[in-house]
């Protein structure tokens, strides 16, 4: 088990009063699995992304990653967000290297993974140009590298394509696959778009709307490496559906009140 | 992906200017012509209304009060006094500027306690506590580098604080997530991203710097282009006093330059503005 959230709660104090952001959430992350957390806008997804980083304390329940108390932040993750956060005065390879400069990794190991893995993401010629040289979508690439540089058991992706036009973000989603099963990492992927999920996932975490509890888990059958013609298949196109149900229901009860 | 789609991307991220070296020199060319034009009206203007040289001097008698003070070295020797004031005036009072404002959004009851002393120090008129900065530090070029580090110090620091606390909040999230120091933090992140601010403040401080050293000067002073000034204008030599602000205003133009340069080397990736 790499991560395991018991009854996670989390509760803003604003000015205006206390904003109840997580209530109740519980689910498991276990080596190898690739595991998406769809939700509504405003559900609470990015508070989850910033307890697990451990930029945010949790204000009830449990959060363990491999097995001890998640604290502050932690080595053992990397986290891709929206925007690709590069720092414009590094170049690519500066960049990627950055978690290796501030985790004072060994020079020699870390610039050879940081090559490979420019590399499997299509970068290598890439590496000595800035930032603003290159498209959004090769700018998110190289951010998804940098945050598998110092090889962390769990990598969090908040929304990685959300800035991204529909035509690169399915190519994204294409190459996110080849690079997840090449290195074989655990990831936990932040959306809120059904397609990256049934196209991505293992498993899907289906998010009600604030207070953000998990209302449905769905599994997901097809087989890997998948294809987006795979997305049209009749299982896929159900799962899909029903994931659509499950939020249709989650929101039902505030569309009511 | 292949390697031409990656031609083809970047073609799109990043179309090169073209003819940039051309208009660089156009723009050279314009404002030499309107140099040599308006020197040319100036001239006519003199000549033709007769205007007394004390008044207002043709640009030949300036131009020729100038060749005569490089040659005889005394304007050289005043220029190299004065430029050691600005330059060392500059360095200390925007190093402190620069340092003091990097603590200050480090150390927050730091920026409660001295922040209003700041303030107070700037809202005094410079040329008012001349005269005391003579009594402390002397007639010599001390005093000097002090007024000038007074005068650099605040737009150094208030930038320096500006540009600190504009730092993008997903920079610094990268860098704390990676279990970073705030050490770190400021030597990744804040730093890096506050250069255009602080540079931006020190062009202010050199301005201010050529003032402050010639402020000081005029209040009292051994040696100096702001002496040399005064002396000019005592003898009614206008010409005089217009070679040695011209030669004032060149030196002026050349430490810009100077630090544009080291702008362009720090903050090459900020050519598109902050």
């Amino acid at each position: 088990m790499i991560l395991a959230a018991e009854s996670l709660g989390l509760t803003y104090q604003t000015a205006t009063g206390r904003l109840e952001a997580l209530r109740g959430v519980s689910f498991a992350v276990s080596e190898g699995e690739f595991v998406a957390i769809v939700g509504p806008s405003g559900c609470g997804k990015s508070s989850l992304l910033k307890l697990i980083i451990g930029l945010e304390k949790v204000s009830a329940g449990r959060l363990k990653l491999e097995g001890a108390e998640i604290t502050g932040p932690s080595r053992h993750v990397g986290a891709v967000y929206q925007a690709p956060v590069l720092l414009p005065w590094r170049t690519i390879a500066q960049n990627v290297m950055l978690p290796a400069d501030v985790l004072k990794l060994p020079r020699g190991s870390s610039a050879e993974r940081a090559r490979a893995l420019l590399e499997m993401a299509g970068l290598s010629e890439f590496a000595d140009r800035y930032p603003h040289e290159l498209s959004g979508g090769m700018q998110q690439r190289a951010g998804i590298v940098r945050a598998l540089v110092h090889d962390p058991a769990l990598l969090m992706m908040d929304e990685p394509f959300a800035a991204l036009d529909a035509i690169t973000r399915e190519q994204m989603s294409v190459e996110l696959q080849r690079i997840i099963l090449a290195s074989r990492k655990t990831v936990i992927f932040i959306t809120h778009s059904i397609t990256e999920a049934t196209f991505l996932a293992d498993r899907i975490l289906v998010m009600s709307p604030r207070p953000g509890r998990i209302v449905a888990q769905f599994h997901n059958p097809a087989p890997r490496p998948r294809t987006l013609a795979d997305l049209a298949s009749p299982e896929l196109a159900a799962l899909a559906q029903e994931i659509r149900a499950a939020l249709d229901l989650g929101a039902a009860p505030r569309a009511a009140a | 992906m292949s390697a031409t789609n990656h031609a083809a991307e970047l073609a799109v991220a990043a179309p090169r200017a073209p003819g940039r070296a051309r208009r660089a020199l156009g723009r050279t060319l314009e404002t030499l012509l309107s140099f040599t034009l308006l020197v040319g009206v100036l001239e006519a203007i003199v000549r033709y209304f007769d205007i007394a040289p004390y008044v207002f001097p043709a640009p030949s008698a300036v131009a020729r009060a100038l060749a005569a003070g490089l040659g005889s070295g005394a304007y050289l020797g005043g220029l190299q006094v004065t430029l050691s004031e600005i330059l060392a005036g500059f360095l200390i009072g925007s190093g402190i500027g620069v340092a003091l404002g990097i603590a200050m959004t480090q150390i927050h009851i730091l920026e409660r306690l001295v922040y209003p002393y700041v303030v107070a120090i700037q809202t005094v008129p410079k040329v008012a506590i001349a005269p005391l900065m003579i009594v402390w530090f002397g007639f010599g070029i001390e005093s000097k580098i002090v007024m000038v580090a007074l005068t650099c110090a605040f737009p150094a620091l208030v930038n320096t604080i500006a540009g600190m606390r504009a730092v993008d909040a997903d920079r610094l999230a990268l860098v704390r997530a990676l279990c970073g120091s705030r050490w770190q933090v400021l030597r990744f992140v804040q730093l890096p991203s506050a250069m255009p601010y602080i540079l931006a403040g020190l062009n202010t401080a050199m301005v201010l710097a050529i003032i402050g050293a010639i402020v000081a000067e005029f209040v009292g002073a051994k040696s100096g282009i702001g002496v040399l000034i005064l002396q000019a204008n005592f003898a009614l030599d206008i010409a005089a006093v217009f070679a040695l602000l011209v030669l004032l205003a060149l030196t002026g133009i050349l430490l810009n330059l100077a630090l544009r340069q080291i702008e362009a080397r720090l903050c090459f990736w900020n050519r598109r503005g902050v």
